[in-house]
């Protein structure tokens, strides 16, 4: 006998379920079928190639009407099913129409999740979903010098920017995560597909939170983020995620979750019902890919032709449709003790991949810029292959397995003599091989002579083996101390390739200089963040996880997790009513210790980090700002009473110390600077020892730098002799940039200097154009930096300072 | 029997961050990493008890701010020739908010 089945929502899963059914068992079912969208079954996730024009609707179509014909499917499209009567087993269309079942299928999909933002109900907010929503999008292209916005940088998201970007629509992305597509790449991997996208033209924003969405007449208008930024459009696509479609479920009473709760034959909670794709829920799990959609089409049908199934769970990848940008995701890539990465990157060609490891096993793997191997990953994560025997050149793929692991000695000696060596200035193995029989037999002569390696550096290793190559035992390769264990480049070689190729991120630093882990550590990440503000002030944003906790609380943490608080005192001088609020200060929070310290300020030690907010708050409204007494960073400036006071100063030590600190101060540096103004030479403001140390005398101000008495004691060399205030703020400024500039992380001034020599100092802070351009830099940095801190935190971060949870009471119970 | 609480949405814990959890047996740090995991562990080093959630995060490990043991967030072990281990509770996250296991934080004090 002839059975019934109807199905609700002609989507990808129900098309694959009729498809498999029917061919399973022709005769046996009388199909009805609804979909809410005017039109029968289409491939869906071909949206994006219909947007971006590389294809027509009619190419995406599935399911033909001969085809439905054929089949004796009834066709009711454009026609919702509005309620289901699960005991009288019929469903009931919009039009009031009620049908009988056998067996109904449901197979609704999800909808797309629009964030409730104020405005998000005018025209011309759409999601990313099906053929309307495409068509507006296609129809925006038509119009001249047309602005859209994507709220959402996932896969969606992506691939509506594309195509509208193709389209000639000027389009901008907006993420509210700090790197595109978070579920599927690593930063790595976000940061390159960042890059490609920004190429095509398209403007994109992570970590950029939505505020409002400004409409006029009933239209959009404009995206309003919270930080104030207004983005004009024509058209606002979201595309944030989905949430199955079970509103029809619930109202029957079916059982339902997330989604509506299947078993393993994708049965619902009443027997007769069935439901595959994306509205279903099993074991826990809700879906959003095709490929297990398919999987549960398979089963769907083998339930209905009374067979044995069970849909299984299984991995899936994420490809993203967008030309040009070639990406895959498989697995899980978190990190984990038990975890290994194999990272390879190579930074010329925009390739990146990293594969993760778990007990000889693949397990999770992310690939960027060349995917073609990324079935024969994604296979072994599939079948847990061992993959012990090949690990070595596992991350090259299929195609060099077997083969003996290559000595990279061997490799460069027999390389032809017109193989390139230095991309960037096309240098030869032959042209290198020709200099060193010349007679440069090291890789600064190599340099010298020839270019090679001196650009962006990505080649020094290759040079230095053709160097050993041919050379033979008269040449060892050096092993200068690389930055930490993430690269084998030293401290100068980043700070060089951060300015030269313009790394502004350190996801950019990570992928074009080959970094071995996949977010840095301890070590190199303080260096990165402080060598990418100081070389790009505008465009790189701090990163407070990125800096020791001294510095991301902006006090100092005590051995037994309190902290210390020192209030700046301008060049050493106070006033009574400072000492008044420093005193009340240390009463309210109940300080157990103020201390003078040897820097001309006072230090109230053992604050509770919960409370550093409010004693700061305090602090500022007596006019008093951080001390930066935790800081790499311009830390006092001592001075002695000069000659106001004393019956020897010779020059008012103590106003240009506090014109020294105002300018100076919240800047970040190499490491900690300190400064000391002296009125005569008796030097009773130890200027002789400090980074920057000004003796005035009669005729003027001697400028000295890199002095030291901390673990070593070491006189200031003298700069320069100058003759007006105004000169020293200047040169004390330039010599501060050059600094900030060049030297490596937590070197002080006074080694630095003995890397690169007074003289060297010298020319460049004598001559005048540079002195100026130097003193203009860091006015540029300082107008984002010379700012407190502490205010601050105190007014926008005070909750952070807090725990986030009390359970005390909780587990007392 | 797992007892999950809601500690608090993950945004509140900054990506490679941590916030600390004050329960009557002393506080939890709970850690957040660049892909959105999320670790509980005492917030007290095996050292000299520095506190972990003021360290840097990178990767699923934690550098203490006092004298840079590093630890691994999964396990609580001490890397590299640093020996310890620092305790560790079950914590996930759903829905966009941070759980700890209640019944672990109160095990912990019998033990
Ligand atoms: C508070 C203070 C001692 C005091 O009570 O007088 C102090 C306290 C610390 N000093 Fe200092 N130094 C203090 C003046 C000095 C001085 C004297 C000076 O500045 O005139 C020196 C020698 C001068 C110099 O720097 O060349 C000094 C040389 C050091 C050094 C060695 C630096 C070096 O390059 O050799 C360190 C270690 C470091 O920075 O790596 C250090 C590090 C420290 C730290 C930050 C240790 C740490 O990392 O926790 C101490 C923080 C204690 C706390 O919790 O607040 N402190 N320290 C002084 C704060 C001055 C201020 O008002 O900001
Ligand atoms: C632009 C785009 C690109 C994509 N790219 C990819 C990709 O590259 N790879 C990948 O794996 N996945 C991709 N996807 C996801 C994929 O398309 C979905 O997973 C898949 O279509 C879900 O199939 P489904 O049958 O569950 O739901 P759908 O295909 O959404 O079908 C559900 C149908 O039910 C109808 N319906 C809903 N309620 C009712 C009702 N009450 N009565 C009648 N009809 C109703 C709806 O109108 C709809 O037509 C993409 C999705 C989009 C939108
Ligand atoms: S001298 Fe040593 S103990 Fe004293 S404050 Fe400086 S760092 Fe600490
Ligand atoms: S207290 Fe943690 S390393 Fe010393």
């Amino acid at each position: 006998m002839v059975k019934k089945l109807v199905v609700i929502g002609a989507g990808m899963a129900s098309g694959r379920a009729l498809e498999e059914l029917f061919a399973k068992d022709p005769e046996g079912w009388d199909v009805t079928l609804f979909n809410a969208e005017p039109r029968g079954n289409y491939n869906r996730i071909m949206l994006s190639p219909v947007l971006s024009g590389e294809k027509t609707f009619d190419e995406i179509v599935t399911h033909t009407a001969e085809w439905y014909e054929e089949n004796g499917v009834t066709c009711r499209f454009g026609e919702k099913v509005v309620a289901i009567d699960k005991e009288a087993k019929t469903v009931t269309a919009e039009n009031g129409d009620v049908l009988a079942y056998d067996k109904l299928l449901m197979g609704m999909g999800s909808n797309p999740f629009i964030i409730p933002l104020p405005g998000h109900d005018l025209d011309g907010v759409i999601a990313y979903r099906d053929l309307e929503d495409t068509n507006a999008m296609i129809a925006l292209g038509d119009k001249p010098e047309a602005k859209a916005v994507v709220i959402g940088g996932g896969l969606l998201g992506l691939e509506a920017a594309a195509g509208l970007a193709l389209r000639g629509v000027d389009v901008t992305v907006v993420h509210i995560m700090g790197h595109l597509m978070e579920r599927q790449l690593d930063e790595a991997a976000g940061y390159l597909l960042r890059k490609a996208l920004t190429d095509k033209g398209i403007k994109v924003m992570c970590s950029a939170n939505s505020k409002e969405i400004v409409g006029e007449d009933g239209k959009v208008k404009a995206l309003m983020l919270d930080d104030g930024t207004e983005l004009p459009c024509d058209l606002l696509v979201m595309a944030v995620g989905i949430r199955p479609n079970v509103a029809l479920g619930q109202a029957a009473e079916l059982a339902v979750g997330k989604g509506i709760r299947v078993d393993d034959q994708m049965v619902t909670s009443d027997e007769n019902i069935l439901a595959v794709g994306e509205c279903v829920e099993h074991n826990g799990a809700i879906f959003g890919l095709v490929a297990p959609l398919y999987d549960q089409a398979k089963v769907v049908a083998s339930t209905l032709a009374g067979e044995e199934a069970a849909f299984v769970q299984k991995e899936v990848s994420t490809k993203l449709k967008v030309t040009g940008c070639d990406l895959f995701s498989a697995g899980d890539f978190a990190d984990g003790e038990t975890r290994e990465d194999i990272v390879f990157r190579d930074p010329a060609r925009g390739v990146y991949k990293r594969l993760v490891i778990e007990e000889n096993k693949v397990i999770g793997a992310v690939m960027y810029g060349d995917t073609a191997d990324s079935n024969w990953f994604f296979g072994m994560i599939k079948d847990g292959t061992d993959i012990s025997d090949m690990r070595e050149t596992l991350i090259f793929g299929p195609a060099y397995q077997g083969g003996e692991p290559l000595d990279p000695m061997a490799a460069v000696a027999a390389l032809p003599d017109d193989a390139e060596i230095c991309g960037c200035n096309g240098v030869c193995k032959g042209d290198i091989v020709a200099a060193i029989k010349d007679g440069a037999n090291d890789l600064g002569a190599i340099r010298a002579t020839t270019k090679a390696s001196a650009s962006c550096g990505t080649c020094t290793g290759l040079v230095e083996q053709v160097l050993g190559a041919t050379l033979g035992d008269d040449f060892v390769i050096p092993t200068e101390q690389p930055m930490c264990g993430c690269t084998d480049l030293t401290h100068e070689d980043v700070r060089r390739l951060i300015k030269s190729q313009e790394l502004k991120s350190m996801p950019a630093v990570w992928q074009e200089l080959g970094w071995k882990t996949t977010c840095g550590c301890h070590v190199c990440r303080p260096a990165l963040n402080f060598y990418l503000l100081a070389d790009w002030p505008l465009e790189y944003a701090d990163d407070p996880q990125s800096r020791f906790i001294n510095e991301r609380k902006h006090a100092n943490i005590q051995k037994d997790g309190t902290y210390s608080v020192v209030p700046r005192m301008w060049g050493g001088m106070t006033t009574p009513d400072e000492l008044r609020a420093i005193a009340d200060a240390a009463d309210k929070y109940n300080v157990p210790t103020v201390h003078v310290t040897g820097g001309q300020r006072i230090d109230l030690l053992g604050v509770k980090g919960e409370d550093l907010p409010a004693i700061w708050a305090d602090l500022n409204k007596a006019g008093m700002v951080s001390g930066h007494a935790y800081a790499k960073g311009l830390r006092t400036v001592k001075t002695c009473v000069g000659r106001d006071h004393c019956r020897f100063g010779t020059q008012d030590s103590t106003g240009l110390g506090i014109q020294l600190e105002k300018k100076l101060w919240g800047s970040w540096t190499p490491h900690k600077v300190k400064l000391a103004v002296s009125g005569c030479p008796r030097n009773c403001a130890e200027a002789t020892c400090k980074d920057i140390g000004v003796v005035c005398v009669d005729s003027g101000y001697q400028l000295g730098v890199a002095g030291a008495a901390g673990m070593d004691v070491k006189e200031t060399e003298r700069l320069a002799d100058l003759t007006t205030e105004d000169e020293v703020l200047e040169y004390a400024t330039a010599f501060m940039q050059l600094y900030r500039e060049n030297a490596k992380y937590l070197d002080r001034p006074y080694k630095w200097v003995a890397k690169v020599g007074l003289d060297w100092v010298k020319e460049q802070v004598e001559d005048e154009a540079t002195r100026k351009a130097l003193v203009e830099r860091f006015e540029i940095s300082q107008s984002v930096y010379r700012k407190d801190p502490w205010a601050e935190h105190a007014e926008t971060k005070a909750e952070t300072y807090a725990p986030i949870a009390n359970l005390v009471q909780e587990a007392a119970e | 029997m797992s007892d999950w609480i809601d500690i608090g949405p993950l945004e509140a814990i900054a990506p490679r961050g941590a916030r600390v959890v004050k329960t009557a047996f002393g506080c939890v740090a709970v850690f957040r990493t660049a892909k959105d995991e999320v670790y509980a562990l005492d917030n007290a080093c095996p050292h000299k008890q520095g506190p972990l959630a003021e360290g840097i995060v990178h990767g699923a490990k934690v550098t203490c701010p006092l004298h840079n043991w590093v630890f691994d967030l999964e396990t609580g072990h001490a890397q590299g020739a640093d020996e310890g281990q620092v305790a560790t509770y079950p914590a996930r996250v759903e829905e966009g908010r941070v759980l700890l296991d209640v019944e672990f934080l109160n095990n912990r004090t019998a033990a």
